[in-house]
């Protein structure tokens, strides 16, 4: 019915806000410097390999507690240059404490071209200023089709704006395909998922929205399919630094600043990685159903269930307001059908007062289809999109206690094993085979010893998690409720902006009604 | 038709305006009862007429005796010449009735309150059914007590007075006339009137101005409807929202709670402006365009009858001269073309006047109507800024 193709709403940009100054790691706040000196181990960190795998912050001597404030958004102590954790903290491979732990979403990218060099020699020189509080801006704009036929894609320009020294420059831009940003959430998923930060989620992908766009259907629905997936972007980003962690992970300062961005081919669906995710996710759910893990925790219990319900009720109010939106969009094509018959009404009517009201009648529904329009596009844009968002959020929270079952597991499995390896050394003491028994029972000592260690390795990783998952958790619903109220309350003036455009058209028509005579 | 001054069309509140304001005979349906389909109407006469036995009574009455008492007077070969009234359409409760049923079914799937404000809704809209097929049926009668020549109808009186059960009658009278003249009247389509020679300006140009402006009015009708309906579905959304947000904010227990409560709350307001909006479109929009394109049928019942006549005058002609070449019968052929002649002038004259006041209360109906949208599209707009403005304050502030 809409011939006239209708333009996509004007960027949304008004995502940036200033943080308030308030630690986000509420932890006595011990001096960084003195961290150095509680180091447990800081020499055999710089002896670390640095190996192509994902790189994460090193657990074993980032997660005590005097460390926090090192990641605290406003680090006004001064951090020592020097300290060694900050090389292990920007350089690849795992720490050497830290047994091989594969992350479910275990997909090894290949880290072609690492250009961390740079990146964090800024960061070593940012640090010691201090660091600034949070002011980055981003946009995603322009979207621009590139190439033809099934290859082709979209092209988004990523601008930033930013005034804090992490970055080298004020004012950048970056052109940016979408696998590039699934690229990056999935780099990023790596590295914190498993020891509990939450991650925001990539833009879901979309084979039928993508192929009418290769194939270069230029029509609203495609128009609109461009549009909510800029939009989803731009929101992404803005999510993911607005992550005092997130902010500062190489790969999203390579992310936003690089010219160049090497192509992430794990992330297309059919690829071997692709597939590799697949396989890992179905196991992944077995996995949770088979876990029964003894909550002796209160707080993450209240928080599990809280989280579902939230989960059930956000997808409702999703579909709701989907609902809503189709038929918003309904009344406005029939309200333009409405209007041209009024029209055609107002034409053949032969008295001539009535025949200009009524066609003055369907000027002001055709006017009123246009806001109904628009304000289709408010509901969907403003209000759906933010609850698709947040549905998507709560699964990576979702995700995020998984995975604390997960460690919760490993620990316990460490345990049986030290267990049984105990009970093994105690039978080895009743054996009549002398001569086998000492090297036996210097082989079994060690296991035990290496057990041990992993048993203490997998409680504080355990511990650790928790604590993280309850500074995110808490870091999230205050983002959260504060998303949600800025985008609410824009979506309300937008309704208000529409109901006193209605006023006005009616108010301008009522004369033409009263001068029928 | 007499003319109305503006004071007496303010009181009238149905779709055509010029009616129940004669003293001499008054009728209005007071109350109905609801009894599966079938809708019983009690209709209510107050008279100065001494052609009636009381000066004010009351009997019940079907959608049947409707029927039967407008084909009677369709079928009534004096009232040839006279636009009569379009019959009320059947009551249709079809659909709140569908969609009580689909809500019966999904009835697990809401929670309670939900539920009952969707029911709250369906009942509400089987309301607005049930008085719109009231005031169409009171209208009819109206029209017809209003009219000079219709309101003295011996089958009207009977319609009015009779204590007991009509059906009787009515079979009766489907017996005698075998809906034999309205058959013809209905096969007798636009080709004959548009095939017919037309000697009269004013018919000519009627004819045209009715023709197009019913397939007009019928396509306005049928998008009109369309947007009520989007409106509809438009507030029943509201309703869904507004009780999500309140299973929100019901295990919400930190300070955002107030918040979801204002917002589920608002919700629960809009829905209730919209689903006025949407009745108030129906009936000043939807409902005038649907009532004047039966009445516009009606009048293309007349320029029917009115051609009809031109043909039998026209037949009558062919035939004296055809006598006249036989020299047989001449005076029988010379009688019949004069009553024919008679007959369509009388008929034209009378179709004359109809056609011209049916214009002007054609025009006063619209007028009035699109006021009244006008200003209820501008009362509801302002509620809702109201509202909106209100809780956007809140939220800002809290």
């Amino acid at each position: 019915m809409a011939d006239t193709a209708r333009d996509p709403p004007p960027d949304r940009t008004d995502f940036h806000e200033v943080e308030d100054g308030e630690d986000l790691f509420p932890e006595p706040s011990a001096a960084t410097p003195e961290s150095t000196s509680a180091e447990s181990q800081p020499a055999s960190l710089s002896a670390v390999d640095i190996s192509t795998n994902a790189n994460g912050p090193k657990q074993d001597s980032f997660f005590d507690d005097d460390n926090e404030d090192l990641f605290a958004v406003e680090a006004t102590e001064e951090v020592s240059l020097d300290s060694p954790e900050r090389d292990v903290l920007l350089s690849d491979g795992p720490s050497p404490a830290i047994t091989p732990i594969t992350p479910p979403t275990s997909v090894i990218t290949p880290r072609i071209g690492h250009t961390h060099d740079v990146s964090y020699k800024k960061l070593k020189i940012e640090e010691e200023e201090g660091g600034d509080s949070f002011d980055v801006h981003i946009s995603v704009s322009d979207p621009e089709k590139i190439g033809d036929g099934m290859n082709a894609y979209m092209a988004y320009k990523v601008t930033t704006k930013t005034s804090m020294s992490l970055f080298k420059q004020r004012d950048f831009a970056v052109k940016r395909r979408f696998s590039d940003f699934l690229g990056l959430h999935s780099k990023l998923a790596s590295k914190y998922l498993h020891i509990g930060y939450i991650v925001p989620p990539a833009p879901e992908k979309s084979i039928v929205g993508m192929t009418k766009v290769k194939v270069g259907k230029e029509d609203q629905s495609s128009n609109e399919f461009v549009e909510k997936r800029r939009s989803a972007l731009e929101r992404y980003l803005m999510r993911t630094v607005k992550h005092p962690i997130l902010l500062k992970d190489p790969d999203v300062l390579q992310f936003l600043e690089s010219t160049e961005l090497p192509r992430a081919v794990n992330t297309q669906a059919l690829s071997s990685a692709g597939i590799l995710r697949m396989v890992n996710k179905a196991a992944d759910a077995v996995n949770k159903m088979t876990i029964k893990m003894n909550e002796s925790d209160a707080w993450f219990e209240e928080k599990q269930q809280h989280f579902e319900n939230l989960d059930l009720q956000l997808k409702k109010l999703h579909a709701s307001v989907e609902s809503l939106v189709c038929h918003r969009k309904e009344l406005s094509v029939n309200t333009a059908q409405f209007a041209k018959s009024a029209a055609m009404l107002g034409n053949s009517e032969d008295h001539t007062a009535l025949s200009r009201a009524l066609s003055q009648l369907a000027e002001v529904e055709e006017k009123i289809d246009q806001l109904h329009q628009d304000q289709a596009n408010a509901d969907l844009y403003l209000f759906s999109e933010l609850l698709g968002d947040y549905v998507r959020l709560i699964g990576a929270v979702k995700g995020v206690f998984d995975h604390r079952m997960k460690t919760w597991q490993k620990w316990q499995d460490s345990q049986m094993l030290l267990q049984k390896k105990r009970e093994a050394e105690a039978k080895l003491q009743f054996t009549n085979k002398p001569d086998k028994l000492q090297q036996a029972k210097d082989e079994i000592k060690e296991e035990i010893e290496e057990l041990e260690g992993k048993v203490q390795q997998g409680e504080r990783d355990f511990e650790q998690i928790s604590k993280t998952i309850r500074k995110e958790v808490s870091r999230f619903e205050k983002e959260r409720v504060k998303d949600f109220k800025m985008i609410i309350v824009k979506y309300l003036e937008s309704l208000v902006q529409t109901q006193q455009q209605l006023i006005k058209y009616w108010e301008a028509f009522l004369p033409e009604a009263k001068a029928i005579s | 038709m007499t003319s109305i001054d503006e004071s007496d069309k303010e009181k009238l509140r149905s779709v055509s305006v010029d009616l129940n304001n004669d003293t001499a005979l008054l009728i209005d349906i007071p109350d109905a009862l609801c009894e599966r389909d079938k809708v019983k109407f009690t209709v209510h006469t107050k008279t100065t007429l001494t052609s009636f036995q009381k000066p004010d009574f009351s009997v019940p009455r079907q959608h049947e005796d409707f029927i039967w008492l407008h084909d009677a007077l369709v079928e009534t070969e004096d009232y040839a010449g006279l636009i009569i009234p379009p019959a009320p359409p059947k009551p249709d409760f079809e659909s709140p009735r569908d969609k009580m049923h689909k809500l019966g079914e999904g009835e697990s799937t809401m929670t309670k309150e939900e539920y009952t404000k969707m029911k709250q809704e369906l009942e509400a809209e089987y309301l607005a059914v049930f008085k719109k097929t009231v005031q169409v049926h009171e209208v009819f009668l109206q029209r017809l007590s209003s009219h000079p020549v219709l309101s003295k109808d011996r089958n009207f009186q009977i319609f009015l007075e009779y204590d007991q059960d009509l059906s009787v009658r009515r079979k009766n009278a489907k017996e005698m006339f075998g809906g034999f003249f309205k058959n013809m009247v209905k096969s007798a389509d636009e080709v004959l009137i548009s095939g017919i020679k037309e000697v009269d300006d004013f018919f000519e140009q009627e004819k045209t101005f009715l023709l197009d402006y019913y397939s007009k009015i019928k396509d306005s009708t049928a998008k009109a409807e369309k947007m009520t309906r989007s409106h509809k579905n438009i507030a029943d959304d509201y309703i869904h929202i507004s009780a999500t947000l309140n299973s929100l904010c019901a295990e919400d227990s930190t300070p955002n709670k107030k918040n979801l409560e204002k917002l589920s709350d608002l919700f629960e307001r809009l829905r209730k402006v919209e689903g006025r909006v949407a009745s108030d479109q129906e009936l000043k929009l939807t409902e005038l365009l649907r009532y004047y394109m039966r009445d516009i049928q009606a009048a293309k019942d007349l320029l029917y009858r009115r051609a009809r006549a031109l043909v039998d005058y026209e037949n009558s002609n062919k035939a004296l001269d055809k006598a006249r070449l036989k020299s047989k019968d001449i005076p029988q052929a010379e009688e019949h073309q004069r009553q024919c002649l008679q007959k369509f002038d009388k008929l034209s004259e009378s179709a004359k006047k109809e056609l011209t006041s049916f214009k002007g209360r054609r025009v006063v109906a619209f007028r009035k109507n699109l006021i009244e949208m006008a200003e209820l599209e501008i009362k509801h707009a302002k509620n809702n800024v109201a509202l909106l403005q209100g809780c956007v304050d809140l939220l800002k502030n809290n």
